[in-house]
């Protein structure tokens, strides 16, 4: 008898949890939604409420495209996101290839340095990279945006797993009907890790998308923001914050991910799942 | 249509041997199964073959060609392997058409959007394609061209596999244990389909397997390999009836042939669980095994007996498990008459014609037999 009690408590008690976890996370998101729809005055009002009195998302929409040029900074996100990962992809499934099925000298070795490099934050190297592209000239330009995240040594990591699941004998077939090694990486082994590429690039373009850090470091012209940096565009230390329309921003650009992921939510969790990271 | 000849072929993984130096040429036109238990490096030697590894010695020359050096794919030959090694994410039309497309196409006209504008694309993919449905045709697989590889059953994925390899008419076919991974009732099919594309192609085979079943019933020859050596190679008949060494008798063969301790005395003659043999022989005196294969152990008269222990009855005939007293040792019987079976644990009475001896020396190699006189005319064992 007790059981039949337990089993709905239980049960309860889980989905209260859940729920609360689910709040949690969803807070900043709400909050955002709720100051993007309210006027200025009502923002900095003192009493806390969710759901404006005065609606006011259209004007702050408004504003945050006037004041900024919202879809040349969201172009730019999909360029520099783009490029990176197409880079990324030409760099890694050749490497990983060589990693998984080709037998040559040091190849433990330098496998082993690809997870050294996964250990090192990218922080850390920022400055070097940052001297680098200076001395290269290419500060504030796209290609100090793309160039340093072109070599992903966790993409090569992630695809080298992945092909070493790939049959020997599917490789040497390819060999035995012509195919050259490069041929085989795009015929043979990239049709055949399109879920790893997915869940790759998903992971690629939402870190880079989201990046805020490093396209600080090396932006100065406005018309090469990307849309995190379009977000702090609304902070001006003198004339005050203006939060709505910083907020209306904000939903702006992370718009595009939230609608690719409710298109692609099964691909998006096979993904992460493959991954094994959030 | 070629001769594939080896000579001196050495291989070693990590310092262990795994070929210890193999001579051997296949004729035109021979089936030729390379054959021997997991790990005797016959996978090895067909890939070496293919040139998908390299030697570490030796020289391999197809059709008076040295081919060392030489990529797999400019040796013109074709492989098929035992997981089939479809394109996963290519048709079966496209799966065949590779080989021809990679001939035939040049890079410029292989490429995927632009490639396909170009005229002179257009008229070869023509060509390819009355090829593939032609080979489609023969290996009746026409319905299925335009299904994935993952949408085939496993002798479906075979053959077109084997369209794969015939496609691009290659001097000689290889194949690594190709039915391996298939159920025991559609290999004994595919066992015939293979052989009689064979007689259709008279093409040079090559075929890898560990088992002696398929071996004996697909080639026109069989190498036997142990051990990264190649110790026997002949007709099925003559690996079966005249093993040149005890691996090789009780490798070939199902149920494995009795080996009997014996004894060869002074004279000449052999002793077998201390009853003389109407046999003799020139080797030196001391201990030898002594080989017979169950279908030519009589059962009911003889000079031995043993208690049956065990009895399989396959219908059209039975297998009598014997164990004979005082010596430890098991033997089985073939029995063709399912209908007079001994009842179990009864005493038996068996023997076994001279001339179903096969006498072997410690170190396992054949010694040859003179029968003394023939007790009774036998008709010769069909195998």
């Amino acid at each position: 008898m007790s059981n039949a009690h337990s089993i709905p408590f239980r049960a309860i008690l889980r989905h209260v949890l859940l729920i609360a976890g689910a709040a949690l996370m969803l807070a900043p998101f709400i909050w955002m939604i709720s100051t993007a729809s309210k006027p200025q005055t009502e923002i900095f009002s003192s009493e806390l409420h969710l759901i404006p009195h005065q609606f006011a998302l259209a004007e702050n929409l408004r504003e945050a495209f006037a004041k900024a040029n919202l879809l040349r900074f969201l172009l730019n996100g999909v360029i520099v996101t783009v490029s990176i990962f197409v880079l990324q992809v030409m760099v890694a499934l050749p490497a990983a290839y060589a990693l998984a099925k080709l037998r040559f000298l040091g190849r433990e070795t330098l496998f082993a340095l690809v997870l050294f490099g996964i250990l090192i934050p990218p922080q850390a190297t920022a400055i070097p990279v940052f001297l680098l592209l200076h001395k290269a000239g290419l500060l504030d330009s796209y290609a100090a945006l793309v160039l340093p995240f072109t070599i992903s040594v966790f993409g090569i990591f992630l695809m080298r797993q992945f092909f070493k699941t790939v049959p020997d004998d599917l490789v040497d077939a390819a060999r035995m009907d012509g195919i050259s090694e490069f041929g085989i990486v795009w015929r043979v082994m990239l049709p055949a890790a399109i879920p790893a590429v997915t869940a790759f690039g998903i992971f690629s373009v939402v870190a880079h998308w989201n990046d805020y850090f490093w396209p600080l470091i090396v932006l100065n012209s406005e018309q090469l923001r990307t849309p995190p940096l379009a977000v702090a565009h609304f902070r001006n230390n003198e004339a005050g914050t203006s939060y709505g329309p910083l907020m209306a921003a904000a939903m702006v650009i992370i718009a595009p991910l939230v609608i690719a992921f409710l298109f692609a939510q099964r691909r998006f969790i096979e993904g992460i799942t493959l991954t094994g990271i959030k | 249509m070629a001769q594939i000849e080896l000579s001196a072929i050495r291989k070693s993984f990590d310092g262990t041997d795994v070929l210890k130096g193999i001579d051997f040429r296949v004729e035109d036109g021979e089936f030729i199964s390379l054959v021997g238990p997991s790990g005797c490096g016959k996978s090895t030697l067909l890939r070496i073959i293919a040139g998908l590894e390299p030697q570490n010695s030796g020289q391999v020359h197809i059709d008076g060609r040295h081919v060392d050096g030489i990529r797999p794919s400019a040796r013109n030959l074709a492989m098929v392997f035992q997981s089939y090694a479809l394109y996963p994410h290519l048709s079966t039309f496209d799966n065949i058409a590779v080989p021809l497309r990679m001939r035939r196409l040049s890079a410029v006209e292989r490429l995927p959007l632009l490639g396909a504008l170009l005229p002179s694309r257009r008229a070869k993919e023509r060509h390819i394609r009355a090829d593939v449905a032609g080979i489609a045709e023969q290996l009746d697989i026409t319905p299925l061209l335009r299904r994935k590889p993952g949408q085939l059953s496993g002798g479906q994925r075979q053959r077109v596999a084997v369209g794969r390899a015939m496609v691009r008419e290659p001097l000689a076919f290889l194949f690594d244990e190709p039915l391996s991974n298939l159920d025991a009732k559609l290999r004994v099919h595919m066992r015939a389909e293979l052989a009689e594309l064979h007689r259709r192609l008279k093409a040079t085979f090559v075929y890898v397997t560990h088992d002696q079943a398929e071996a004996m019933t697909m080639s026109s020859r069989i190498a036997v390999m142990m051990g990264g050596e190649l110790i026997q190679a002949g007709t099925p008949a003559e690996i079966y009836n005249d093993p040149g060494d005890i691996r090789v008798a009780e490798f070939i063969g199902s149920p494995k042939i009795n080996i009997l301790p014996g004894r060869i005395r002074k004279d000449g003659g052999v002793d077998v669980l201390g009853t003389a043999l109407k046999l003799s022989c020139s080797a030196a005196a001391g201990d030898c095994r002594v080989g017979v294969r169950p279908e030519r152990i009589d059962l009911g008269a003889g000079p031995f007996s043993g208690t049956v222990v065990h009895l399989e009855n396959l219908g059209a005939e039975a297998f009598v498990h014997l164990a004979i007293e005082g010596a430890g040792l098991r033997l089985i019987a073939r029995l063709a008459d399912v209908r007079h079976l001994p009842a179990m644990a009864s005493s038996v009475a068996f023997g076994f014609a001279p001339d179903a001896v096969r006498v072997f020396d410690p170190a396992g190699k054949r010694i040859e037999l003179r029968v003394e006189q023939a007790e009774r005319i036998r008709e010769p064992a069909h195998v």
